[in-house]
């Protein structure tokens, strides 16, 4: 009996009390650097409006298979993905689909915050202007919005027109969030979102993914387990490409069920 | 203090001597270069220089068409290399990562990019000049043009190859076209490099002689006819430097320091461009 996908998939007892629709759900999926086998027969469902944290010692995997769901990795020749990422009704991995509007559904944050070299105001317009003409009025208000979504809007309504590379680096990572939200996705992937930032910041961050969660279904790669146990309602735990063991967060902190999620989560290991 | 000690601090203070020693070397002759300049130029510089045209042998005259033409001829050509230049750059670094067009238009860049610019005039002269019979500012333009574009494309593909992927996936996850990405974030976050590049490149052209003595040629008097022979610095002071005459040769001098002038402010004003954009 293969116990990897029983335990990897979440059955009805590993959930919690409301059990959601999956908004993404990944059937067998295998990923390749070249000849490398990097992601080995993933199952997992990531839950409607809710946080599904990815956590894992470097190197297992967890930022590839993010960027597997906005197919980022096809920006780079001999990177490629078999099996299936349903999303709204379609597998995302075929050939036919329109990576742009994918990507204007399915939003990225990164790892070090990334501002384009442009004002605060353009920042958050930018991804707009691609898929809707507003009124100068509507794009002021949906720039209002998204900083004040991003928990920024206090400090940046008077600066608007400086530059978004002036920022500190906290500023420049809710930036770069509510430039995400601004576009209005459905799904919000973080790449370890508060890896660069100083304590303060990454609260300030933790507590917009909260808030956050209301309207967007959320993945976030972590290296920081507390931070995967405060935000997130899923956790998975991954290791040299597998999914060891997903489930509720309470669950897979509280009660593991194997040993290597165990060690790991404990700091025995990794 | 013990002898390894004393032997590093040996070795130390002779690798400065020599760096100093060395340093002076190249110095020395970069400001005797700037100094007689200055000396046999400075004396020939007057307001006369940019208001007469240049004079036959023995009468009273000065630079004003050789500048116009020069100034001309380097803005056409900045003109119709830059553009060639900055596409060409952006293809390989943003567009060639596979396949065999990029490795070959790179190679062939770089070998014009060292190409001897007496070559390039030739070339515009074989192709251009031969066929339609007679000597241009169009034809010098060309060669000038042809000068820019290697320049333009390495700087541009340099400094493209500087932003770091994440910035490119920032923009490609908001789903971004691709070239609304390269306009709109990679080249903007390099355009003060790149336009570094052209001033470098336009402080190249300025000073070559070559490719003009086989295409614009000289002409006595002012033109703005661009299908034309033209005068141009760098062919005056050529043509003057080698004559006999004392007032020709006086106004190659003044002439070479204009150019020299104007090249240096071209340096500057790109190291201030390229310092302010890096620190930012």
């Amino acid at each position: 009996m293969n116990l990897d996908t029983v335990v990897a998939r979440p059955n009805a007892q590993a959930r919690p009390v409301d059990p959601t629709p999956p908004k993404i759900s990944i059937r067998d999926l295998d990923f390749f650097y070249g000849k490398f086998h990097a992601l080995k027969k993933i199952n997992l469902d990531v839950a409607e409006r809710r946080v599904t944290a990815f956590i894992g010692p470097s190197g297992c995997g967890k930022s590839t298979l993010l960027r597997t769901m906005n197919r980022m990795y096809s920006l780079y020749p001999g990177q490629r993905a078999t099996g299936q990422i349903m999303f709204n009704g379609r597998n995302l991995l075929d050939s036919g689909i329109d990576l742009n509007m994918l990507r204007a559904k399915v939003g990225m944050v990164f790892q070090k915050p990334t501002p384009f070299p442009m004002s605060i105001y353009d920042n958050i317009a930018f991804g707009v202007r691609l898929y809707e003409s507003l009124s100068a009025r509507q794009m002021d208000e949906r720039v209002e919005w998204a900083l004040t979504k991003a928990a920024m809007w206090g400090e940046s309504k008077d600066k608007l027109k400086q530059s978004g590379m002036a920022l500190s680096g906290g500023q420049q990572q809710r930036l770069c969030i509510a430039r995400a939200i601004a576009v209005k996705p459905e799904v919000l992937l973080l790449d370890e979102p508060t890896s660069a930032l100083d304590p303060i910041s990454t609260a300030k961050i933790e507590e917009l993914i909260f808030d956050l969660k209301n309207d967007y279904t959320i993945a976030i790669v972590t290296h920081n387990m507390q931070q995967a146990a405060r935000v997130s309602e899923y956790t998975a735990y991954m290791y040299l490409g597998e999914l060891i063991e997903f489930g509720a967060t309470d669950e897979i902190f509280l009660r593991p069920r194997r040993k290597e999620t165990e060690d790991y989560i404990t700091g025995r290991f990794g | 203090m013990s002898a390894q000690y004393s032997r590093r601090l040996l070795a130390n203070r002779f690798n400065l001597a020599m760096s100093l020693v060395t340093m002076a070397f190249g110095l020395t002759f970069l400001l005797w270069i700037l100094f007689t300049l200055f000396q046999a130029g400075f004396q020939a510089l007057s307001f006369n220089l940019f208001r007469q045209m240049t004079p036959p042998p023995g009468s009273q005259g000065g630079l004003a068409n050789a500048i116009w033409g020069s100034v001309v001829m380097a803005t056409t050509g900045t003109l119709i290399g830059t553009p060639i230049g900055i596409f060409a750059g952006i293809y390989l670094a943003e567009y060639g990562a596979r396949g065999w067009l990029a490795p070959v238009t790179r190679f062939i860049n770089d070998i014009l990019l060292s190409a001897p610019s007496i070559v390039i005039g030739l070339f515009v002269y074989e192709i251009y000049v031969f066929r339609v019979g007679h000597f241009s500012a169009w034809a010098g333009s060309f060669a000038l043009a042809l000068i820019v574009i290697p320049v333009v494309v390495r700087t541009t593909e340099n400094m493209l190859r500087l932003v770091p992927d994440s910035l490119r996936e920032a923009a490609i996850a908001l789903g971004t076209p691709q070239w609304k990405v390269i306009v709109m974030v990679t080249l903007r976050s390099v355009r003060a490099g790149v336009i570094t590049g052209i001033l470098l490149a336009v402080a190249r052209i300025s000073g070559e002689t070559a490719p003009l003595l086989f295409t614009a040629l000289n002409n006595q008097f002012w033109t703005s006819n661009l299908d034309a022979p033209m005068a141009n610095l760098p062919v005056v002071i050529f043509q003057f430097a080698m004559s006999p005459y004392k007032d020709w040769q006086e106004l190659a001098w003044a002439g070479a320091l204009l150019i020299t002038l104007a090249v240096l402010l071209l340096n500057i004003l790109a190291r201030t461009m390229f310092r302010q954009a890096t620190t930012k």
